[in-house]
């Protein structure tokens, strides 16, 4: 008994020693050498941003870190070189948002739902920090939230699935049945239908947005069902690869998938959060900002289209062109009735338009999508 | 019993061998590390100085430290109760569930009680269903003798499938935007914290369990029955203990502290119920329970090491170093220090002893 006590402290005075050996080398050493620049940076402000999955992963958290890098581009007089990947959602995320505030940070960018909560704990406790929310709906006196217009792009993308399905199945893998993803699937198949309309789009959930393998075989799993196009309201580029695979027709989302599965892509539903990112720092750098709800849609630039793949027709880029421009101009939107839903009844009569508050509650599909939010009682 | 982890067994190791083994162990993990980070293009002295700076360098860091060994604490004293018998209980995260799953349920049914009904009602639902889900394999161990590793390995992946069930159907928050979690919880059912910290409560629990755990076993009868149980069946049949009451009893008890974990964690620092809310802290246990000798006290230090190796993470992260590289990090770490735990065991009984007599007969005994 003795000898087992005895080891097993050994063991973790070794292993504290050898941390605090490490650790004290290198603090001297960082002193010296860090404490003119230490300084400098003090003045420089700090941007941190939180990430869902990793930078890598093609999709929803390379294209937010994009928009860090181009931020870091545009303005190289502040330091945005300070993020945190794969970060979980829920009350965990607390403890790396605090830790991007620990390391001085002066804006700080949440970018996904699960850390609505966390953000709004954090900032309680840090009021000279600025938070911006990524695609939730809560804000405080110094947290605001951001968030795109995408269902403008997923409509545009549907009209280039609607054209391009032969056997008139789509299919879209998605991730939680939340008003957002939900909206998505809405707007791509009003799109879908616009130009085919008895094409129909089956959807499978996830239950994840970040799981490759899962993403994958979701997709397979909808061109086993017979489904000739793939999209996808998910991270990484896995259900265009799949589609690549079979042969099949892809459209992307998040970034520009073309990379991925090039003979697949048809074109990729993106955000470019750079320009936002950039107008914010400087609100906040100038002392002009306060707690807001930004929503920017194509006109904006903040989302879009990337470009199309050989594969497109003309005719289908001018059709969606010619839609781009009326939604640019205001002149219509993509929830303008009549509008039925999966069960035939009109949700949105002739001459009427959803509103924001009613797009961002949305639970409920429209004509032509087949699957089930699971909120039927 | 033939089980392969009987590692124990060994003659008393010296005191030089004790020492060397964990020291090149952790200096063998830093400098593979270290390789990893310069070939990545990071200094490697400033990576190791932000992630010890970030689990104990500071008071924050240290906080962090302890929130993090909470449920570890918890869910490692649960599975060194089951261990001490030799039940190989590789079920805590499936208990630990459970016990935010009963824990939830009193949350959420009576959102108006105050935290003196409440909080107590929370903590008995959640060992009580931490201890129900423990008891499913018990009983056909204690008197079909079915193996409890499947079976408590198993009925996890239920318990958490049970959860996911219920945050994204009937539990879900009404008003989440279908989002898949619940309600939050009023602030009658969260523990409290210690000041400004994340700290909570769950951490008293911790203690107190131990406590309990180390006056029990050394203590009680009871305590020596469970020892002698785990040591050689035949001689407590022989003594007239009950075993396959014995077996229920400590495995019960086993997933009810798990269970606790589970309710420490979702009052303490969730506020709701979500899924996949664990790392895998009930796996994780079991390393610490293993690591710590099942020594309760050495439990809590252990536990609060790992905690360290998680929040020194955080830290390595915003130091520049990216998050899978952190992972590797923590689990070269971790595989050496293992690692060089289970060689000490292994060298002194097959190493020198066949050496020392020529090897037929002790390498026949060893395997």
């Amino acid at each position: 008994m003795l000898t087992k006590k005895r080891s097993i402290f050994t063991l973790l005075l070794v292993c504290t020693m050898a941390l605090l050996l490490v650790g004290c080398g290198g603090g001297e050493q960082k002193s010296e050498e860090d404490a003119a620049a230490k300084q400098e940076q003090d003045e420089q402000m700090k941007v941190g941003f939180i990430y869902v999955g990793p930078t890598g992963d093609a999709g929803w958290t390379y294209a937010h870190d994009q928009g860090r890098k181009y931020l870091q581009e545009q303005m190289p007089d502040v330091d945005a070189s300070y993020y945190m990947e794969n970060v979980e959602e829920g009350a965990a995320s607390e403890s790396y948002i605090q830790q991007l505030v620990q390391e001085g940070s002066d804006l700080i960018f949440t970018t996904s739902f699960g850390y609505m909560d966390s953000t709004i704990k954090v900032a309680e406790r840090n009021k000279d920090v600025v938070f911006m929310h990524n695609s939730g709906y809560k804000t405080s006196e110094n947290v605001g939230n951001y968030f795109g217009r995408m269902y403008q792009a997923r409509y545009l993308s549907g009209i280039v699935a609607g054209k391009q399905t032969e056997k008139d199945l789509i299919g879209y893998v998605a991730a939680y049945p939340i008003p957002e993803v939900i909206r998505g699937i809405n707007a791509f198949t009003l799109g879908v239908r616009s130009v085919n309309p008895d094409a129909e789009v089956r959807v499978v959930w996830t239950n994840t947005w970040y799981d490759p393998v899962k993403e994958k075989d979701a997709a397979k799993a909808l061109l086993d069902e017979g489904c000739d196009v793939i999209t996808q309201h998910q991270d990484t580029p896995g259900p265009m690869q799949a589609a690549e695979e079979r042969g099949a027709y892809g459209i992307g989302y998040n970034s520009d998938m073309s990379d991925m599965a090039p003979k697949a892509v048809l074109t990729s539903a993106v955000w470019n959060w750079g320009p936002y990112y950039v107008d914010t720092v400087k609100a906040v750098k100038e002392g002009t900002w306060e707690s807001n709800s930004y929503w920017g849609g194509l006109g904006d630039g903040i989302v879009g289209l990337a470009p199309y793949g050989d594969m497109v027709p003309e005719e289908t880029k001018e059709l969606v062109e010619a839609k781009k421009q009326e939604i640019i101009n205001g002149e219509w939107d993509v929830f303008t009735g009549p509008i039925k839903d999966q069960n035939g009844d009109v949700k949105v009569a002739e001459g009427e338009k959803l509103t924001d508050k009613q797009m961002l509650e949305m639970e409920w599909f429209v004509e032509g999508v087949l699957g089930n939010i699971g909120n039927e009682k | 019993m033939n089980s392969p982890l009987r590692l124990e067994k060994r003659t008393s190791a010296s005191t030089t061998v004790n020492l060397m083994i964990p020291t090149i162990s952790v200096i063998l993990a830093l400098a593979i590390g270290a390789l990893f980070l310069l070939g990545a293009g990071h200094n490697p002295v400033q990576a190791y100085s932000a992630m010890f700076n970030g689990g104990f360098g500071s008071v924050y860091g240290l906080t962090e430290t302890i929130v993090k060994g909470i449920p570890l604490m918890l869910c490692a004293l649960g599975i060194s109760l089951a261990f001490r018998m030799h039940l190989w209980n590789i079920g805590a995260e499936g208990q630990l569930y459970m016990g935010t799953f009963g824990a939830t349920w009193v949350a959420l049914s009576f959102p108006d009680s105050p935290a003196i009904f409440v909080l107590p009602a929370m903590v008995l639902m959640g060992m009580l269903c931490g201890g129900i889900w423990a008891m499913l394999p018990a009983v056909p161990r204690a008197y079909l003798g079915v193996n409890e590793i499947i079976t408590t390995l198993m009925l996890n992946y239920v318990a958490i499938l049970w959860v996911d069930y219920l945050v994204m159907g009937p539990w879900k928050d009404p008003d989440g935007f279908n989002f898949p979690l619940t309600a939050q919880f009023s602030d009658a059912a969260t523990l409290p914290t210690f000041g400004d910290t994340r700290i909570h409560a769950g951490l008293l629990f911790a203690i107190a369990i131990a406590i309990i755990i180390y006056f029990a076993m050394k203590r009680t009868r009871w305590g020596y029955e469970v020892r002698v149980i785990g040591r050689s069946q035949s001689a407590a049949k022989y003594a007239g203990m009950n075993i396959p009451k014995n077996i229920i009893i400590i495995l019960v008890l086993s997933g009810a502290v798990s269970g606790l974990a589970g309710m420490a964690e979702v009052s303490g620092l969730m506020g709701r119920l979500q899924q996949g809310f664990s790392p895998g802290y009930g796996y994780t246990g079991i390393i610490i329970a293993w690591l710590a000798k099942l020594h309760p006290g050495a439990i809590i230090i252990v536990s609060i090491l790992f905690g360290g190796l998680q929040a020194g993470g955080f830290s390595l992260q915003s130091s520049g170093v990216p998050a899978a590289m952190v992972s590797m990090l923590q689990g070269t770490i971790l595989f050496f220090v293992l690692g060089g735990e289970i060689l000490t065991r292994y060298r002194i009984v097959l190493n020198f002893r066949s050496k020392d007599t020529g090897g037929k007969s002790t390498w026949k005994q060893a395997s």
